[in-house]
């Protein structure tokens, strides 16, 4: 500690400040507390920033530049939702520029779908794993762009088709990496395959294949990467249909495709086109906000906090003139009453983000038992308490510097 | 007197303006951050319905799991109803007024050859939605009672459904084609966008009111699907839409008007023997556990109020803190410049009543001036709010006369406030050591 060293050739005037400071307690207390609070919320901001964007980075396991996704319901009386899908998928898929197109019940990070429970044995008295289902065909690995790392995809004669209100499940499905682990913790995920789930409690479904990551509909959800896909297709008034383009072909397909799509049958409509780039958006938009609002709210806070050292150590420059001039005469150089002032602001700033510390630690706190956020990482503290005392540091330079120039001649004059 | 010192507040403000606009900024910035995300939080927990919201309930009864609640919470009870529940218990009748109601969609095609078929929100509700809930009509009024028990194909559209498919003339008794059938139009309602949409908090609270209105008795007619929230905990028992209905699936909301205590106490009695009545066909394996809420406990208990601006608003209080703090600072130094002029007027005979009086007076102009500033700030924080969150919040985002009254109440309230210390210690300079510099 600086305090310690008195006798080194530099003299800090430790004394001299201390005396000063006590004469004017109320506005050092202003300063600390100030510093305090302000590093307790640009901390706690930092931090909810950092943990939103590390949610915003996580890997959907989709093409999320190249792929979109629309509805197309019919309404005509004589409106043949199979022979429809079919006729649309093959005509998606033949298009130039689209890698695969799949009709599939939900979407992938679109805040709507659907959700079952999994379980490794059959009855009601079982706890089950919570799971997001997507219902596709043959096509749907290689659309979702996700990757079989053990067992197969499921081959054309697996498909069934779903139709209003039916209850009972394919045999077969593929589930996630994530959901094989949550479900088989004990055993390597590649192992999984060949095991029985039980859907509906207790009907069967074999699982033929893991894919590597795939997120649920749900971004918020914190089993996001639950995920498993049902052979089926689906026979409902309203058809969601999923395409995967080669990169760039997105904007010119969504077009074409919504234009194809309408003109080839008027007995529907096509709505909700939307690509995957703007569903992200649109679902983390809570997120984004945050971050901007929280980033907004940092910069003018330490400009607050800045300013208002600056206000105040201008303030007792002018009431030191005398003093400071006095000072000067008798030999201190401009370095000297610069010091003076910096090792002044350092000592409030020091207390401020001593208590900051432990403010810091007591809304996060707060934060975690209200909102159910997480723990603060540790490291935070200190990078916080180093930005505040060179934000003091920095606000006390000018007024310092100001005071170093008061001419020695002031201390002849009469106020 | 009081003009005098408002003349002197201004003179101190032009002798030393960096300090009083450093001041003035410091008040405005926490005013804007604190009213900003007040006006939001306001506007999420508003009573959407106040003259009423004591009498409407919205109805829990325990249907779910018998091996596991239905979430974690334990006192967590279902958040809608079986169709199979709301229905009955809407046929009962045992409340002044009551509907079950769900959301659905269905295509309406419009006659003629401009306009193409849109897709169009519907809300099923039984004819007692329209007087609960005091929508006002434009034209016609709500189906009767027959219409519900007769499942007639009749509708109520909304203000913007009518001009777009009638022009916004008077249609009661046109004709419209809905999901392939021809419906009757019996009502046009005016604009009504209740604010947070307490009917049907599961689905958006705030959401836009349903583009039609239909009897709740049609869904089944019609299979109309579901567009709002269904969670099931045991899967139909057989195949298709009438037993999906008729599953422990649940998708509807029912509320009812109870009008006193007596009648609220009366339907819990009736809703319990009611569940009682189920048990014994093998339905509600869970312990009687049945709840009235009312529209705040409704809204409360569902969280209308979004966590993060909750937490905004948590941290915008302490963003005003430190901007005080700030305030209390810059006056002690400003006050402490002004010790001469201070011990002069106390030597010349001012009380130290009267430089308290002054010094508050001062303050209290900072303040006043920093809340309006303040409130230009807060008009930018809410377009900010308006253009990070979408169209969704338009209405979250709006300034009212209460909120600016409650804005420069707190800027006037926290500037006296910060002002009291530097204040008091201004009135205690002994005036001798004042004047002997001078």
């Amino acid at each position: 500690m600086k305090q310690s060293q008195p006798q080194t050739s530099t003299n800090w005037e430790l004394g001299p400040i201390l005396r000063a400071m006590l004469r004017n307690k109320v506005g050092a207390i202003l300063i600390a507390l100030q510093i305090a609070i302000t590093m307790t919320i640009i901390v706690n901001s930092v931090y909810i920033i950092v943990e939103r964007n590390k949610d915003m980075q996580r890997d959907s396991g989709i093409d999320n530049e190249n792929s979109f996704y629309l509805t197309s319901v019919g309404f005509g009386e004589n409106f043949n939702v199979p022979n429809t899908v079919e006729e649309d998928l093959t005509m998606l898929r033949a298009l130039p520029g689209v890698i695969d197109a799949i009709q599939t019940n939900a979407v992938p990070n679109s805040n709507s779908g659907w959700s079952m429970g999994l379980k490794t044995q059959s009855g009601v008295e079982h706890d089950a794993v919570g799971t997001a289902v997507y219902m596709v065909d043959d096509h749907g690995v290689n659309a979702l762009d996700v990757e079989i790392i053990a067992g197969e995809n499921f081959a054309p004669s697996d498909i069934s088709l779903r139709t209003v209100g039916q209850v009972d499940w394919p045999n077969k499905t593929i589930i996630t990496k994530a959901m094989a682990e949550n479900l088989f913790p004990d055993i390597n995920y590649a192992d999984v395959v060949g095991k029985t789930v039980y859907i509906n409690d207790i009907d069967p479904m074999v699982v033929v294949g893991i894919i590597d990551k795939l997120q649920a509909p749900w971004v918020n959800w914190s089993n996001v990467e639950n995920v498993m896909l049902s052979p089926e297709r689906q026979s409902f008034k309203g058809s969601r249909y999923f395409i995967r383009t080669e990169p760039g072909m997105r904007d010119t397909l969504m077009n074409q495709v919504e234009e194809l799509l309408a003109n080839s049958n008027n007995q529907r409509l096509i709505k909700g086109m939307r690509s995957i780039e703007e569903t992200r958006e649109r679902s983390y938009r809570g997120h984004t906000a945050m971050i901007k609002i929280l980033t907004t709210v940092m910069v003018i806070l330490t400009i607050v906090t800045a300013l208002g050292i600056v206000g105040l150590a201008s303030f007792s420059v002018n009431q030191r003139k005398k003093q400071i001039g006095t000072r000067r005469a008798l030999g201190a150089t401009q370095g000297t009453i610069i010091r003076y002032f910096m090792f002044e602001n350092f000592l409030i700033s020091s207390i401020g983000v001593l208590l900051g510390a432990v403010l810091t630690v007591i809304l996060n706190v707060i934060l975690v038992n209200a909102f159910g956020l997480d723990r603060l990482d540790w490291f935070y503290i200190p990078i916080g308490m180093l930005v505040l005392w060179l934000v003091g540091q920095a606000a006390v330079f000018g007024p310092a510097k100001k005071a170093a120039n008061i001419p020695p001649a002031l201390a002849t004059r009469t106020v | 007197m009081f003009n005098y010192y408002i003349k002197l507040a201004f003179k101190s403000f032009k002798r030393n303006p960096i300090l009083s606009l450093l001041m003035v900024t410091a008040i405005a910035l926490g005013i804007g951050a604190s009213m900003t995300t007040i006006t939001v939080n306001y506007l999420m927990s508003a009573n959407p319905i106040p003259h009423k919201s004591e009498q409407l309930f919205h109805i829990q009864v325990d249907s779910w799991d018998p091996n596991n609640p239905f979430n974690d919470d334990d006192d967590a009870l279902p958040n809608q109803l079986t169709w199979t529940d709301a229905t009955n218990l809407t046929h009962a009748k045992k409340a002044l007024r009551q509907s079950a109601m769900s959301m659905s969609g269905a295509i309406i095609e419009p006659q003629g050859s401009e306009s193409k078929p849109f897709e169009a929100s519907i809300r099923l509700a039984y004819t007692d939605f329209f007087a609960m809930f005091d929508v006002p009509f434009l034209y016609g009024g709500p189906w009767d009672n027959n219409s519900d028990s007769n499942r007639e194909q009749v509708v109520v559209l909304s203000k913007r459904t009518n001009e777009s498919v009638f022009g916004g003339e008077n249609s009661i008794g046109k004709d419209i084609v809905i999901a392939g059938r021809h419906f009757q139009v019996v009502g046009v309602i005016d604009t009504w966008e209740v604010m947070p949409k307490f009917y049907d908090v599961n689905n958006g609270p705030f959401n836009e009111t349903e583009e039609l209105f239909m009897p709740f008795s049609l869904k089944e007619d019609l299979e109309l699907p579901n567009w709002g929230n269904n969670s099931c905990w045991k899967s139909p028992d057989g195949e298709g839409y009438a037993a999906f209905l008729r599953s422990e699936c649940i998708n509807t909301q029912m509320w009812v008007e109870l009008p006193n205590a007596q009648a609220e106490a009366d339907y819990l009695d009736f809703l319990n023997n009611y569940v009682r009545s189920q048990k014994e066909l093998g339905r509600f394996p869970r312990p009687l556990h049945n709840r009235l809420n009312d529209v705040m406990e409704w809204m409360e208990r569902q969280e209308v109020v979004e966590e993060d601006a909750k937490m905004m608003m948590w941290l915008s209080f302490m963003f005003l803190l430190v901007c005080l703090l700030n305030t209390i600072g810059l006056l002690l130094a400003k006050f402490t410049g002004k010790s001469s002029e201070i011990g002069l007027r106390l030597a010349v005979g001012a009380s130290k009543a009267d430089v308290f009086k002054q010094h508050i007076v001062e303050t209290a102009c900072i303040g006043l001036v920093g809340g309006v500033a303040g409130l230009g700030l807060t008009l930018v924080g809410l377009q900010g709010i308006k253009s990070l969150y979408g169209d969704f919040v338009d209405d979250l985002a709006t300034l009212d006369a209460s909120m600016i009254v409650v804005a420069l109440v707190i800027a006037l309230v926290s500037s006296i406030a910060a002002g009291l210390y530097p204040t008091w210690r201004a009135c205690n300079i002994s005036p001798a050591s004042q004047l002997k510099n001078q």
